[in-house]
């Protein structure tokens, strides 16, 4: 049987270049980049070399680029360091309902902290209004943190609207970018975007999975939320994993020209789009104007969890868009308003450049297919 | 110095002429739960099994672990050994007993002389070793009343044993005395608390789980995996079937009425289970509802399932409140893998508005809508089984 994976936004197949770096890393260069012999000056001649190739696909310095663990560590960063440094300048947070709970249960910490968060409802396309983004952001907010695709529905928020707003409301804030979504999808640059901090994973874009990078503007300050340790400016301490992080920059000096990738994905997801529209009781959860690589839809009474076993037997690999009747329901598709009965049926797709036109036509003929012969709840 | 285990027998010691067939399943259960942490010599005289390590790596914590989830032993404690001889005992106890008595104020000390040809008395041994624990230990004070710490010395026909208090054992009776019976488990919280009740009263297991892909899937099954391995520390290993059952599912759903879903889906378990029981020798069928509980655990639906078989059918939380049953799942430590998240074969299909009073000749009459016996036979032929330790 063959295997279509449309799981791409949990994570990618990584790449062979990916692989035979991180290979060769552990093989070869696997000195301690903090040692002063040659073997450890190989290694970090190699991180450096990382560490500029992550820098320069965000037009930023080299010295802007923290290497970590990934998104949530990213995440977790970005909020808690920047909030206990900015704490003496104002107290309150903004971010959205929408988040990834690394920065959603990242903010209700410093919530129980003391600080005031402000988690902004969205608009039934699941995006920020601008307007309530306007209205909220205040003289005593110190920092503003907004994804900039949704991991749920491929929803882009108007994070380009953030510096204005935060510079007009005369506001101390770092306006922090979860990017793990967005990069190597659409151009992530921080200094265009008016971005202080970027949170960027290597396993989404076919990179391997235990490495990400935050992305720190040079003169913003936050503080470490680890000790011990000189490695990442004593942001991130502890030896680096090399040969993830090495395997991550290989990732990304292998990504495709993202304009023609883009109207690739567009294609496919317009193809899909158009199959899953002429099946009765699909509901279409994305908008058409979000990042052409995720696709969320309903499939109204045939349980997410159902509908994903029902596509694994076929070779087909999804995501269910929420937990399962007894788990929790996604607040991703809550936020927007949609229905339980929609919420329960959710599933989510979502493609990597090695998707095709045929994988998505094999997954609208299993969706037709599920829909004719499996039990609906009532 | 060499450490053991000192086993008391629980609620075998009232039995009458069949003690001795009680005593020798424990012993056997004993030795093959230990078999897989050590080599062990396992001796019983004057009503306590002795457990002796052969070899001196052997990892006591963990022996000690699993002699405290079998069934029939009501008390057991860590020992030490040593010769029959005053000496050998006071010094014996000081070592031995080191961090417990630097950690506690008060103690008191217990002799116990089952061997009548040691010179001393229990009296004189207690203020012997007493004296020497107190001089080794001058910070302890005695406390004869509520000691922080009581140490035991026996003198028993193997050897002198030097002990601080006993712990409390598992309770029960041995597992295998009451012969075998089949539990229905759906991988909900009750399930695996009810499989645990019937093995602590005797009974070996054996397991049925009714599996409905896509529906539910591979994770719900090895989650039932995972839940049955917890019980099997207490019951020993358990043969698990899994019957397919997604067929029988959608029979109900596309032929019978929608508000007997529940009732007619239990009753095929219920029948199917006990095919696989009488496959497989049970005498019994146990299940964990609880009366009340849902729609399906009504006294009137509970009647129209029991009509399914002719087992007798146990229920060992019937009168248990959820909070008291969760205590159970917590304390055998299957409360967290119950409460993961997967569709089961309970919750699917699940009608709006499930019958909480139906009438058996109603459902009965459903449920001949359907070719009965061809749907049984299938799912008891295709049946999967794995051996669970």
């Amino acid at each position: 049987m063959k295997e279509i994976y449309l799981d791409n936004s949990a994570t990618t197949q990584v790449c062979r270049e990916a692989a035979e770096k991180v290979v060769s890393i552990m093989t070869e260069t696997y000195g301690n980049p903090s040692s002063l012999h040659t073997k450890g000056y190989e290694a970090r001649m190699e991180l450096e070399a990382a560490r500029k190739t992550v820098a320069q696909v965000l037009s930023a310095l080299p010295e802007e680029i923290y290497f970590t663990s990934g998104g949530t560590e990213s995440n977790n960063t970005a909020l808690i360091g920047a909030a206990e440094a900015l704490k003496r300048r104002g107290n309150r947070i903004v971010t959205t309902a929408v988040e990834h709970s690394s920065v959603i249960e990242a903010a209700q910490q410093l919530q129980k902290r003391g600080f005031e968060v402000v988690f902004l409802p969205v608009e039934p396309n699941g995006s920020v209004s601008p307007e309530s983004l306007q209205q909220t952001i205040t003289k005593d907010t110190i920092l503003v943190s907004m994804m900039a695709v949704n991991n749920e529905t491929g929803a882009f928020q108007p994070i380009e609207a953030v510096s204005r707003l935060i510079a007009r409301a005369g506001a101390p804030a770092l306006f922090h970018v979860d990017a793990v979504q967005a990069f190597g999808k659409i151009p992530v640059k921080p200094k265009k975007i008016g971005a202080d901090l970027v949170s960027i994973s290597s396993h989404k874009i076919h990179g391997p999975k235990g490495a990400g990078a935050l992305y720190i503007r040079k003169g913003a300050r936050i503080l470490p939320l680890h000790y011990g340790g000189e490695q990442e400016k004593k942001l991130r301490p502890g030896t680096e994993a090399l040969p993830a992080l090495c395997g991550m920059a290989e990732a990304v000096r292998v990504l495709p020209d993202m304009q023609q990738e883009n109207a690739l994905m567009r294609g496919i997801h317009q193809h899909l789009r158009a199959r899953l529209a002429g099946i009765d009781n699909v509901h279409i959860n994305s908008g058409d104007d979000g990042l052409p690589y995720i696709i969320n839809f309903s499939v109204c009474g045939i349980r997410s969890e159902t509908m994903l076993h029902f596509l694994a037997e076929r070779g087909i690999y999804v995501s269910s868009g929420s937990a399962c009747s007894k788990g929790k329901k996604s607040y991703v598709l809550r936020a927007m308003g949609l229905s339980d009965s929609l919420i329960d049926s959710a599933v989510r797709v979502s493609f990597s450049r090695f998707s095709t036109k045929e994988d998505a036509d094999s997954l609208a003929d299993s969706i037709l297919l599920a829909n004719n012969t499996l039990a609906r709840t009532r | 110095m060499k450490e053991i285990i000192l086993i008391k027998l629980g609620e075998i010691v009232l039995k009458g002429l069949n003690r001795k067939s009680f005593e020798d399943t424990l012993i056997k259960s004993i030795k093959r739960r230990l078999s897989g942490v050590g080599r062990f010599d396992i001796r019983y005289a004057q009503s306590t099994i002795r457990v002796e390590p052969l070899d001196d790596d052997t990892d006591m914590d963990e022996a000690v672990e699993c002699v405290s989830r079998i069934f029939g032993i009501a008390a057991f404690a860590r020992a030490c050994v040593t010769d029959k001889d005053i000496g050998s005992i006071k010094t014996a106890a000081a070592e031995y007993l080191r961090d417990t008595l630097e950690g506690v104020n008060t103690f008191k000390v217990e002799a116990k002389r089952s061997d009548k040809s040691f010179a001393m008395q229990s009296p004189e041994i207690c203020r012997e070793v007493g004296g020497f624990l107190h001089d080794t230990y001058p910070h302890l004070t005695v406390d004869v009343h509520e000691p922080d710490v009581t140490v035991t010395v026996e003198i028993r026909d193997f050897g002198a044993y030097i002990r601080a208090g006993l712990i409390r054992g598992a309770g029960g009776i041995p597992v295998g005395t009451g012969g075998k019976a089949c539990v229905l488990i759906s991988g909900g919280i009750d399930s695996p608390v009810a499989s645990y009740m019937m093995a602590k009263r005797g009974l070996e297991l054996t397991a049925v789980h009714f599996a409905s892909p896509p529906y539910t899937s591979e994770l719900a099954e090895q989650k039932v995996v995972q839940l049955l391995e917890r019980v099997a520390r207490y019951s020993g290993r358990i043969k698990m079937f899994t019957v397919p059952f997604t067929e029988i599912q959608n029979e109900i759903r596309d032929k019978c009425i929608e508000d007997y879903f529940t009732i007619i889906m239990r009753r095929f378990m219920m029948e199917i289970a006990e095919i696989i029981a009488g496959q497989n020798d049970c005498q019994a069928l146990i299940t964990g509802e609880s009366l009340g509980q849902v729609a399906s655990q009504t006294i009137g639906a509970i009647a129209c399932t029991d009509s399914a078989c002719n087992m007798p059918v146990f229920r060992p939380l019937i009168g248990m409140d959820k909070e008291e049953i969760i205590t159970v799942s917590r304390k055998i430590d299957t409360f967290d893998i119950s409460i993961q998240p997967y569709e089961d074969c309970c919750t699917v299909f699940t009608p709006k508005h499930p019958k909480t009073k139906p009438a058996l000749n109603k459902v009965l009459e459903e449920q001949n809508k359907l070719d009965c016996r061809r749907l049984v036979e299938d799912a008891v032929k295709n049946v999967r089984v794995t051996m669970i330790y």
